[in-house]
């Protein structure tokens, strides 16, 4: 069983919609027990850096989420979600994340000949040849995005280029984050997913 | 580099794809939910339903349909029809939809873009626009109400103000080239591409290989949208990406 965080923001649907189809048991939950029950922790996310943290906060999910990921619970953080997951974000204004990753969240540059947000499928290159998440090397994701990630080298499983490298894919052991939508992606986003899930079922992070 | 876009447009009426041209003389295609799986095999990059009944007939929710091809298909899906306040958004969202398309609703109420885009981001806003050429007026006249309806807008005019109310995207359909598979109008979207720096798709004509090959080449659109041709097997998804590939044009 895999608990998505209910935190009112973001498309639970979808992303549910996406591990039934992968046979994937899933509950949408806020609640302490049941996310430290679950197999796996999924923080979805749509929406704006600051109030999402705010979310979190109203229902005391920070220490819980980040409890969970240092003992060793698999979480994977999707789109705003996967944001969450570093220390900071400079989207209106300076907001703590969760710290679970090094890096920080900042704005794609809107001057460099590219539209923002980056909005559509675009092309992930592999930073990490041993990494469970190869198989999306060259292959398209879709992204809906206008913050990126930038954090250490060995966080960053796989990149896209928009004007800048956007992180695509980040990991540090147990504590997994996606820019792009898996669930929106096509066969190579489930196929992302069913990676995540074979990843939890072996309990075997070791790749990144 | 971000891939340009083919978009498959389903015209949605009593819960069938149907298809017209000119927007009248509506034929069958099939079940909706079949037809999006197809598709998503395909390598389609993004699915438009249109729920055409919507507006002149009686009002009818996609939720349903939404919820169906959301659980099957995996990819961008935009609805449009019928979509007149906030709260229809939010429901047609919520069904699993990634983006609302809004036409005449905007046009007779242009607020509802702002405050669409200030609930759910700009990115879930797409605004589209049916023109078609006024010679005496020499302008892209905007239509409503499935073409119906003629308003006093210019098209270049319109695009411009949805924008700066908060549209993420542009659709904009030729309807002197909708049905008629004479190619793309591609002055219509070289003039938006002067005025509007969001994602334009070009909608309306395509009838063969080479005219997707000319509207990515000659227009600045980020996707095209064709009914017809991907309807009747005349052309699929993946012979325009070969085409488009070939041409140097960025494709998934």
């Amino acid at each position: 069983m895999f608990a998505i965080v209910d935190y009112d923001t973001g498309n639970t649907r979808n992303l549910k919609k996406a591990f039934d189809y992968l046979d994937v048991a899933t509950v949408l939950t806020a609640d302490p027990a049941e996310l430290a029950a679950a197999d796996a922790v999924i923080l979805p996310g749509v929406g704006a850096f600051a109030a999402a943290m705010a979310a979190l906060n109203e229902r005391q999910l920070v220490p819980v989420l980040q409890r969970l990921a240092r003992d060793g619970k698999p979480m994977l953080g999707i789109c705003l979600g996967m944001q969450l997951l570093f220390k900071s974000s400079n989207e209106y204004g300076d907001h703590v994340g969760l710290g679970l990753l090094k890096g920080r969240v900042t704005a794609l540059p809107a001057d460099l000949g590219v539209k923002v947000p980056q909005m559509g499928w675009n092309q992930n290159v592999l930073q990490q040849p041993a990494s469970a998440f190869k198989a999306i090397d060259q292959n398209y994701t879709y992204f809906v995005h206008s913050y990126y990630a930038v954090c250490p080298t060995d966080e960053i499983v796989a990149t896209v280029q928009h004007g800048v490298t956007v992180p695509s894919i980040v990991q540090r052991d147990n504590v997994v984050g996606m820019q792009f939508h898996p669930e929106k992606s096509g066969q190579v986003g489930l196929q992302q997913l069913a990676t995540f899930k074979d990843m939890v079922s072996a309990n075997d992070f070791s790749s990144n | 580099m971000l891939a340009k876009r083919l978009i498959p447009c389903l015209d949605v009426a009593d819960g069938r794809v149907k298809k017209g041209v000119n927007f009248v003389n509506l034929t069958d295609i099939g079940d909706p939910v079949e037809i999006a799986a197809a598709y998503q095999q395909q390598g389609a990059d993004e699915l438009v339903f249109l729920d055409i009944s919507a507006t002149n007939e009686q009002r009818r929710t996609m939720a349903d349909l939404v919820e169906e091809v959301s659980a099957q298909v995996f990819m961008p899906l935009t609805i449009g029809g019928g979509i007149s306040r906030v709260d229809d958004m939010q429901r047609i969202l919520k069904a699993g939809a990634d983006k609302v398309a809004i036409n005449s609703a905007a046009v007779a109420n242009p607020a509802l873009i702002k405050a669409g885009a200030e609930k759910f981001g700009n990115q879930c806003i797409v605004v589209a626009i049916d023109a078609a050429w006024d010679e005496a007026a020499q302008m892209y006249r905007v239509y409503t109400h499935g073409g119906k309806k003629a308003t006093d807008l210019d098209a270049l005019d319109w695009a411009q103000q949805a924008v700066a109310l908060g549209a993420g995207e542009l659709l904009v359909t030729s309807m002197d080239r909708d049905g008629t598979k004479a190619g793309f109008d591609l002055n219509l979207y070289q003039a938006l591409g002067e005025v509007v720096a969001v994602p334009l798709i070009a909608s309306g004509g395509a009838g063969n290989l080479a005219d997707f090959v000319e509207v990515f080449d000659q227009a600045p659109v980020d996707g095209a949208l064709a009914a017809s041709v991907f309807h009747y097997g005349e052309l699929t998804i993946s012979q325009v990406k070969q085409a488009l590939a070939a041409k140097g044009v960025i494709v998934r």
